[in-house]
């Protein structure tokens, strides 16, 4: 086990070098972004003088480089720093609410989108390997190519047609799920997931046919080994065969594939959220770029960068798991 | 001998078998008779491509994907295994028929625990419980000799070493007491000492179940030991079937005999070297460390012009890493690689080109050091434009002439690709690219390990004979003692990264010997199909193979 856990220490150690040279590109990046908060929110009457002033309130005027450290500094004592906008609220009707901080104001968003997120892959991912099983055990029959053409074409599909698409079968034509899903704060547990219900079966379209065909790809991968012909000369059912020797050893392949789908879950989901005005993590990232909202958009981009670091980190964990080789060395 | 001991179990007639290549079936067994009845061991023998495991496949009722039987029956007791359902021949397999793999590294499952894959099978089929089944394994293990019979099956499949496993897998085989066993090559792939406890294992595991069994291999030393019948093949014909002694001691047919013949070829005695003579290679003193895990230990000998030095030992014992040190891929740790009396730089980097020009090299595996790639011309080319910067008409000139000199046809074989040509063929293009160079000293690494015998032979009389056209000096790496004593002048034996005995041939085979040396020796199969009986009535069963090597 020993070499496992070295392994696993330095993969977290070369994650956390990664997030630091993310946080960088994420600085420099999001202050080349042409115009600033204190510019669009003035809009077009704005006069030197006002828009000086402002950004001298919100330390716009400092070099670069300071800003980044104390944003760096922030940010590892868990301050992400206080939404311009909401600040601006704040000053403007003069109460002080206590949700002018990015975090308050991302918690509730990242919470809802972690939830949809879950939602899917608890359909998604066992969807996909049971039809990938499914598909590897009946290769190339009527079945294999139905599963193929389906995943495809709804991966192939734009995410906001298959939205409209589930919402007119399973909402307008037969009114089973609500085709809104403005969940908020004190719902139950039940109403949450009836409401997510849609734009969770929309984001399982999209990720099926990825996970699905990366499961069959690695189980008739290994269908010409030896350790496969012996099975079925022990007189196995084919069923057997794919899902007990088969399985275990293209667990690595899916596994990467399945992290890189729920990073997308996590990260790219904004289109779905605006169709169905879900209240996730992708619309206020989007409301934030547009206003200029620069500590919002850093965070966002900081939490995305590390979701998709620990997912990836998780993957490469687990598919050395999965190999008995590196969990029970000679 | 009672009526049902001499029942027919397989009966396969006029078996034709076809494979698919490039959209069209081609014809792999062409109409093959075989009988087995009740506790039989038949040998089925022939060179790769032979069709011997096809045939051994087709008698459990499966071919590979993109086989198929065109003709014939095939039956197992009665059954028409070719026009059961596929749920009777899944009740059959594992139960009744079993089969032996040659590699059982790869067939068994990397993800479970060798005991799981054991009892796999007598659960599924109903025939014990998993308790029982396991209980069972563990007695089957231990008859199989292997230690620690009650914790070897807790492991994991790349826990356990090669010899141990093919016991295993005999094991896994026998787990439901079947009628019939196919071995398929199971002791190709391993070292002579561990072969041959294997085989005394499976042997004696299969008289005492009174199984029957078709033993497929190309080794007809092995084959003696094994089998009650053979039967020979020759490119999915067979050639003839014989019980085994009659079939040893008066072979009909012209194949057999070129068969039986392979293990003549023999090179004349040189005279012995003189004391004052400079080697070309001395190997000096040599230490040689992978990280810090130490691989030689104080590894001394010399290589004279025009001679070949066998270096024997088993897998592990430093025969490659030795080579490497003197090709300079592995830089000892101490000692000293001398060329002609001059010290060679460890490091092959700070080697000058005529340094690096002398030491050539041959692979085993002459599929994988030939890039797929480049014709045949272009491989060849290479190391005469680097070595000798020859260029356009010179260099064709000095490239057919190599091809001429390792007998294959310029005009014929100059614009081929590696995969087009024979497995023997190939290792002849290794050949010429490590002559191209024009060195004096040649490593041969197990050059004809992986070929068939009739081949294997082709290869080491073109060696000779180019040694003795070109005053070659071969240091000739294999774990083989028939090629040994068909090839080598001197011999340097190899255990555990230590030289144990080095002298000539004659010496070597004549006792006394170095106990590792008389190990080696007296565990290479002879044609005696007594062979075996009598070394276990010898030696007894702790003293032969691993076991013995363990002793020491």
């Amino acid at each position: 086990m020993g070499s496992v856990l070295r392994i696993i220490l330095q993969r977290l150690a070369l994650g956390l070098l990664t997030l630091l040279i993310v946080s960088i590109v994420i600085f420099v990046a999001v202050n080349l972004l042409p115009g600033d908060f204190a510019e669009s929110i003035l809009g077009q009457g704005a006069t030197p003088e006002a828009v000086a002033s402002i950004r001298r309130d919100l330390g716009l005027d400092q070099p670069l480089i300071t800003r980044y450290f104390d944003w760096l500094g922030g940010v590892l004592q868990g301050d992400l720093g206080t939404s311009f906008a909401q600040a601006n609220f704040a000053t403007f009707t003069g109460t002080d609410s206590g949700a002018t901080t990015v975090a308050a104001q991302i918690a509730p968003r990242f919470a809802n989108t972690m939830f949809l997120a879950m939602v899917t892959a608890a359909i998604a991912v066992p969807f996909s390997i049971i039809l990938g099983v499914l598909a590897a055990l009946y290769r190339n029959t009527v079945f294999d190519r139905a599963t193929n053409i389906f995943t495809l074409s709804s991966i192939s599909s734009p995410e906001f047609f298959l939205a409209y698409i589930l919402i007119l079968f399973l909402a307008v034509l037969n009114p089973i799920f609500p085709s809104l899903s403005n969940i908020f704060e004190g719902m139950s547990f039940g109403e949450r997931l009836e409401k997510s219900m849609l734009p969770a079966l929309t984001l399982t379209l999209v990720v099926t046919a990825h996970m699905m065909r990366m499961t069959r790809a690695a189980i008739i991968n290994l269908l010409a080994s030896p350790y496969i012909e012996m099975a079925r000369l022990k007189g196995l059912s084919p069923m057997r065969v794919i899902v007990k020797h088969a399985l275990p050893n293209a667990l690595a392949p899916i596994i990467n594939v399945i992290a890189l789908n729920l990073a997308y879950l996590i990260t790219g989901v904004v289109v779905v959220e605006v169709v169905f005005v879900y209240p996730g993590i992708g619309q206020l990232f989007v409301d934030s770029v547009k206003i200029r909202d620069i500590p919002v958009v850093q965070a966002c981009c900081l939490i995305f960068a590390t979701a998709f670091i620990l997912l990836n980190l998780t993957a490469d964990i687990m598919s050395i798991l999965s190999n008995p080789r590196l969990r029970h060395p000679k | 001998m009672t009526d049902e001991t001499s029942d027919i179990l397989v009966k396969m007639r006029g078996v034709k078998m076809e494979g698919r290549s490039d959209e069209t079936w081609s014809p792999i067994i062409n109409g093959v008779d075989l009988t087995l009845k009740r506790g039989e061991v038949l040998g089925l023998i022939g060179e790769s491509g032979a069709g011997k495991s096809t045939l051994g496949l087709a008698a459990m009722g499966y071919t590979r994907d993109g086989v198929r039987i065109s003709e014939g029956t095939v039956e197992f007791d009665g059954i028409d295994l070719l026009k059961a359902s596929a749920a009777t021949k899944r009740d059959l397999l594992g139960k009744r028929i079993a089969y032996v793999a040659q590699s059982a590294a790869a067939s068994f499952n990397p993800a479970h625990k060798l005991l799981d894959q054991h009892v796999e099978g007598p659960v599924q089929h109903g025939v014990m419980g998993r308790n029982e089944s396991a209980q069972d394994g563990i007695e089957l293990y231990e008859k199989l000799r292997l230690p620690n019979p009650d914790q070897i099956g807790f492991r994991y499949p790349h826990q356990v070493s090669g010899g141990q496993l093919q016991r295993c897998m005999t094991a896994m085989a026998m787990s439901c007491r079947p009628d019939l066993i196919i071995f398929d090559e199971p002791t190709t792939a391993l070292d002579v000492t561990t072969q041959i406890e294997v085989l005394a294992a499976i042997r004696d595991i299969v008289d005492q179940f009174n199984t029957a069994a078709i033993y497929i291999t190309h080794d007809l030393a092995v084959v003696a030991q094994m089998a009650d019948q053979i039967k020979v093949l020759l490119k999915g014909d067979e050639v003839e079937t014989a019980d085994t002694r009659t079939m040893l001691a008066a072979p009909t047919q012209e194949y057999t005999k070129s068969l039986w013949a392979v293990r003549s070829f023999e090179r004349p005695t040189k005279p012995v070297v003189q004391s004052d003579a400079v080697p070309v290679i001395r190997v000096e003193n040599v230490d040689a460390a992978y990280g810090t895990v130490p691989v030689l230990h104080d590894v001394s000998f010399d290589l004279h012009q025009g001679r070949t030095v066998a270096v024997v030992g088993e897998s592990g014992s430093g025969k490659s890493t030795t080579a490497r040190c003197i090709t300079g891929l592995l830089p000892p740790k101490s000692g000293q690689i001398m060329l002609d009396g001059q010290t060679l730089p460890a490091d092959y980097k700070k080697r000058t080109k005529d340094q690096l020009r002398q030491v050539q090299m041959i692979y085993q595996m002459a599929d994988t050091a030939l890039n797929p790639r480049m014709s045949i011309g272009q491989i060849i080319a290479r190391p005469v434009e680097f070595y000798l910067g020859l260029k356009g008409k010179e260099k064709r000139r000095r490239v057919d002439a190599l091809l001429e000199q390792i007998e294959l046809e310029p005009t014929q074989y100059y614009h081929r690709l590696p995969s087009e040509l024979s497995g023997g063929q190939k290792q002849r293009i290794g050949i010429a690219r490590a002559l191209a160079a024009e060195p004096k000293f040649i490593i041969c690494d197990e050059v004809t390990s992986a070929l068939d015998q009739l081949v294997a032979e082709g290869i080491l009389r073109l060696l000779a004979r180019l040694q003795d056209e070109l005053q070659l000096t071969y240091m000739f790496i294999t774990h083989d003692l028939a090629t040994v004593r068909a090839i080598a002048d001197e011999v340097v034996v190899m255990k555990d990264g230590r030289v144990v005995e080095q002298g000539p041939k004659k010496e070597m085979f004549k006792p006394p010997h170095h106990p590792y040396t008389d190990l080696l020796l007296s565990s290479v199969p002879e044609m005696d199909p007594d062979w075996l009986t009598n070394l276990l009535n010898e030696r007894g069963v702790d003293n032969i193979g691993d076991a013995a090597v363990d002793k020491m």
